[in-house]
């Protein structure tokens, strides 16, 4: 059964998307499923081990399950300091 | 509430005496701090200025809970750490770290265990600008073990 999520996006990814947030209806499990439907989508080449996730804004992990009405934000490898 | 603010994030330049006066104790033998500044070279790019992106929500409560760490791991007195966020032109202070301790071996490890770990774990992007008229994304564009081999040997 699919689930309504909204999908944010940062950085790299927001170019990759051409949007920093959308709404999206998909047959997934778990942020890892998220991550793989919609990095092919979007056309992005970074590696899932790279990345992060946060979902409803707690950092997760990709084997995280994903709920109707949940917001995902997806973040590109990051590089602070 | 102090405990609030141990991690923050800045749209203005940082001031090291400024943030270097909120640590001060009585108790405290040593302190120690770093400070990023941006450089106008990276992997040989010429960068002319760089823009940071902040996930502010995330960064600062995952930055409070590595500096909540650092306190426990290091037996800290104190500990503080601001990001800057927005666009910099090279020189300026990007990222300031300060720790007071008892001593100075705890100070020192504390201030680079901190950093370290902003490093690792915030939701923190940087795009560079290079002299050249190109830009990219740091750890993104160029290849995902240059980004692992980086991180490694912080």
């Amino acid at each position: 059964m699919s689930k309504t999520l909204t999908i944010r996006y940062f950085a790299i990814f927001r170019e990759h998307a051409g949007l920093s947030e959308e709404t999206v209806s998909l047959e997934v499990e778990t942020a890892g499923d998220v991550f793989e439907l919609l990095h092919a989508r979007h056309g992005a080449r970074e590696a899932q081990g790279q990345c992060k996730v946060a979902i409803n804004d707690q950092l997760a992990d990709w084997q995280s399950p994903v709920r109707d009405g949940d917001t995902v934000l997806l973040f590109p490898p990051v590089a602070g300091g | 509430m102090a405990m609030l603010n141990r991690m923050s994030v800045a749209d203005q330049a940082i001031n090291p005496e400024e943030m270097r006066a909120t640590l001060v104790d009585r108790a405290a033998g040593a302190y120690a701090s770093f400070e990023g500044w941006i450089r106008d070279n990276n992997d040989g790019h010429q960068v002319q200025r760089l823009e940071y992106e902040v996930y502010a929500p995330l960064a600062i409560s995952e930055g409070e809970r590595i500096i909540e760490g650092a306190i426990q791991k290091y037996s800290l007195l104190h500990a503080r750490c601001v990001h800057r966020i927005g666009l910099l032109e090279i020189g300026e202070c990007a990222v300031w770290v300060g720790v007071t301790s008892g001593h100075r071996d705890e100070a020192f490890r504390a201030c680079r265990y901190i950093i370290d770990e902003v490093k690792h774990r915030l939701p923190i992007w940087k795009k560079e600008f290079y002299v050249n008229g190109d830009s990219g994304w740091v750890n993104c564009e160029r290849c995902a073990t240059h980004a692992r081999g980086d991180f490694a040997s912080v």
